[in-house]
């Protein structure tokens, strides 16, 4: 239990020491996630370890965006001006980049026999 | 009285466990309605705690003090998102070109659409930019703003919006759609609608879970280079 949450946060530092040392566009969090990535398949025994922690972390995912989310509330006002624009420009590129993201996966997977 | 409540509003203790309480009824709520799309937590939670802030007049950085330690878990959890990825690896390499076009189709289209619709509804500049990397996860996002011009907190505010919205509308559309396939549907959500959309699709099938994480990883790299240029369109 410790040791896969040192290991956890350990990834997420380097990530982040990494990502501002160099200057890069990738958030600390990303890069730490390829490094924890690059570790689980080198190291067989990882996955082991890991399972109990990241599978708690992610079984409760929805309850991490929950403090950012009240901040919405909090904005509320700040939108009144140009909320129908803000929110017509949100909802309809979010639908439209869901449908087009999952025809385009579709689509190519059927064009190299890859369907499931 | 008031001495207890001049306790409880300087300490963390109050609005951390009040976030929990609001999550665990909200939870509570999505499971009986069965996972309905509709009963989404995140908003049952952040509808209940932004009317117990307003009702008792807290301001949003005293409750943040307190939800920080639940907000700071989302670096960890991005991180931890490499197991269920390590897990389905196998998937991944043989779906690498259907994961490459959906990936392109899918940022570019979330981008361009965002600012054209703004654009074509008279937005200015700014908050044209603070729209434009709004479907990549919160921290890519808010820097990526911040470096073209937009209002972080503002893009903030985006990015759980697109999400909550991703993850509404997802299940019902795709169904509509007759996509079958769970690596698209959750690599879509999670290109469109970051760690929200992955958090729904992990509630839907544990399949489209790691393709909505992978995405999710993958769109934080490729808005970093799309959101300039979806920008640039209408400048």
């Amino acid at each position: 239990m410790i040791h896969a949450l040192l290991l956890l946060l350990a990834c997420q530092l380097v990530g982040e020491v990494t990502s501002r040392a160099l200057g890069l566009p990738l958030p600390g969090p990303v890069l730490g996630m390829l490094l924890m990535l690059g570790i689980l398949v080198t190291v067989p025994k990882a996955s082991a370890l890991m399972r109990p922690v990241a599978g708690f972390i992610l079984a409760n995912l929805s309850l991490l965006f929950v403090p950012a989310g009240v901040g919405v509330v909090a904005y509320l006002g700040v939108l009144r001006q140009d909320g129908l624009a803000i929110l017509l420009a949100v909802a309809l590129s979010t639908v439209a980049a869901i449908v087009v993201g999952a025809l385009a996966f579709t689509a190519v997977a059927r064009m190299t026999g890859n369907s499931e | 009285m008031t001495d207890i409540w001049s306790y409880l509003t300087q300490g963390p203790l109050l609005w951390l466990t009040l976030t929990l309480a609001a999550f665990a009824v909200a939870d509570a709520i999505s499971r009986a309605a069965g996972r309905s799309p509709l009963a989404n937590p995140v908003m049952l939670s952040v509808v209940v705690l932004g009317t117990l802030l307003w009702a008792s007049s807290t301001p949003y950085p005293v409750y943040f003090e307190g939800a920080q330690f639940v907000h700071f878990l989302l670096g960890p959890a991005t991180v931890a998102l490499a197991l269920p990825i390590r897990d389905n690896l196998r998937h991944v390499g043989r779906a690498a070109l259907p994961l490459a076009a959906a990936l392109i189709a899918g940022s570019a289209t979330a981008a361009v659409t965002a600012v054209g619709i703004g654009w074509a509804m008279g937005l200015d500049g700014e908050i044209l930019a603070s729209l434009a990397p709004k479907s990549a996860t919160a921290p890519v996002a808010i820097g990526i703003s911040e470096t073209i011009g937009g209002l972080p907190t503002l893009t903030a505010v985006l990015v759980l919006l697109t999400g909550m919205i991703g993850a509404i509308t997802v299940t019902p559309m795709m169904n509509g759609l007759g996509i079958t396939d769970w690596r698209a549907r959750g690599f879509a959500v999670g290109v469109a609608a970051h760690g929200i959309g992955t958090a729904r699709a992990f509630q839907v099938n544990p399949v489209a879970g790691a393709f909505a994480g992978l995405g999710m990883g993958l769109n934080a790299i490729a808005t970093a280079f799309i959101a300039p240029w979806a920008l640039g369109l209408f400048e």
